[in-house]
């Protein structure tokens, strides 16, 4: 029975998302990113934390019953390029995508600058031009200056 | 003029390319008997240019209410922002959707970089961005390429200095990107502590721009072609002693003039304080206060550009 539970750590879904190799530590900021914490939502969330794998740590965050669409998951990227998401449907996978760098992120992350005016109490959601891969590297469209690797997890709304 | 050429909005010196900027500074050209008054110019007759300055600035709005002025338009705005309603609390997103129903242009001043993009994006009308926090300043850049261009002749075949601030002065910052433009060769003169930011001088690298980096003036004055200085501030040093220490050794000083070149030219964007001393006025390389003026012509140009006129 031990053995059995620690196979099943982390339960099969029946249908849904299951997001994996997440970096690290991000799992939280998935969720928000995926704007899965405050919103009203039928499905059941789940987070697995600091998990092993063959690469070393990962986080993997699943959501039943709903199946995320390329423009939701790929907002990932951005504090998390490697991840990837599997959909699921009757307990298999049946897509696997990567996550992809969008060309603009609008209303995920904060300006570093706090004096930029997107920091001020105004009307416009922040965006970032992506100009950069590997690190992942943002460019505010409003005060311009770069957001680079963690300075990015560290301000996501 | 050619109506193919028009900009919607003055943001950043970024957005022009080398071919637009040399289309604007013929302009400029064009305008300086306007500006002068010795020709007369209705175009903008029953046109209204609001002057937002939410932070104080003499040069930059004067020169722009001048500008329109000669050309026969008339302005409104304020100069503080104790006389508007943003002390009210009113969003600048607000005051920019109203003064856009007023005017048919907007010059905007702001404390907070970034203001002039938001305000483009709030405004049916053209945005001029006069001064955005530290960030952009694009209307006294292309002052100062037009008067680059007036006293040398030419941008791109000269060695020219920039000595100050160059951590934190903008005006440095866009006025370096734009000389990048032209390939121009340039030597930064700052306090160790104050130095140009990696991330411009990396951009020169990566462009391939030919640039060193000394400590005094005299360092390099007399292999320049053209001296562009600028104001350090005394907020930027943790002590009067400190400050004093480096003003003094920024200060440039007629005798230190001997040995430059016969046709170098000094520049200086202005307020200066401690940084020429006024001895160098009168030599024929003292070309501040001409640089000053120039903002005219050259803030008519852009009004144009706008106005589609």
């Amino acid at each position: 029975m031990k053995g059995k539970e620690k196979k099943i750590k982390i339960t099969p879904i029946e249908h849904g998302t299951v997001i994996d190799h997440i970096k690290k530590g991000q799992a939280m900021k998935v969720l928000r990113i995926l704007d899965l914490v405050d919103r009203e939502i039928d499905s059941i969330v789940s987070m697995a934390m600091n998990v092993n794998s063959s690469k070393g740590k990962k986080d993997i965050v699943k959501v039943e019953g709903k199946e995320l669409k390329n423009e939701e998951f790929d907002k990932i990227s951005l504090i998390s390029p490697n991840a990837t998401v599997n959909i699921i449907r009757d307990y298999d996978v049946v897509e696997k995508h990567r996550v992809e760098l969008p060309d603009r992120a609008k209303g995920i992350v904060k300006c570093k600058n706090n004096n930029c005016i997107t920091n001020q109490r105004e009307p416009v959601d922040t965006e970032f031009e992506v100009i950069g891969e590997e690190p992942v590297r943002l460019k505010c469209i409003y005060c311009k200056r770069e957001m680079i690797g963690e300075e990015i997890s560290k301000n996501v709304i | 003029m050619n109506s193919e050429f028009k900009k919607d909005h003055v943001v950043a010196i970024d957005d022009f390319t080398v071919e637009e900027i040399k289309k604007i500074l013929d302009l400029a050209e064009d305008m300086v008997p306007v500006a002068e008054g010795k020709e007369i110019n209705t175009e903008f007759e029953g046109k209204i240019l609001a002057t937002l300055f939410f932070e104080p600035s003499t040069r930059t709005r004067l020169s722009f209410e001048a500008a329109m002025k000669r050309m026969g338009g008339r302005c409104i705005g304020f100069a503080r922002p104790g006389t508007s309603s943003a002390k009210k609390g009113e969003t600048l997103a607000d005051t920019i959707r109203v003064a856009a129903g007023y005017a048919d242009i907007i010059v905007l001043r702001h404390p907070q970089e970034g203001a002039a993009q938001l305000a483009s994006t709030f405004s049916n009308v053209p945005v001029i961005n006069a001064g955005d926090g530290a960030g952009h300043h694009p209307t006294q850049t292309l002052l100062d390429l037009f008067t680059i261009r007036k006293e040398k002749g030419d941008i791109s075949n000269n060695h020219i200095g920039i000595a100050g601030d160059l951590k934190y002065g903008r005006t440095v910052h866009s006025l370096t990107k734009a000389l990048s433009m032209f390939g121009t060769e340039m030597t930064f003169i700052s306090p160790p502590s104050l130095k140009m930011p990696e991330e411009i001088t990396d951009m020169l690298k990566r462009k391939g721009i030919e640039f060193h980096e000394v400590d005094r003036i005299e360092d390099k004055l007399d292999d320049l072609d053209l001296l562009y200085m600028t104001r350090i501030q005394r907020e930027r040093f943790p002590s009067e002693e400190d400050y004093q220490k480096v003003a003094k050794s920024y200060l440039l000083e007629k005798k230190m003039l001997e040995n430059s070149k016969d046709d170098l030219k000094v520049m200086h964007p202005l307020p200066r304080v401690d940084e020429i001393d006024a001895d160098v006025d009168e030599t024929p390389k003292a070309k501040y206060f001409q640089q000053a003026a120039n903002g005219v012509p050259t803030r008519m140009a852009l009004l144009k550009l706008v106005q589609g006129v």
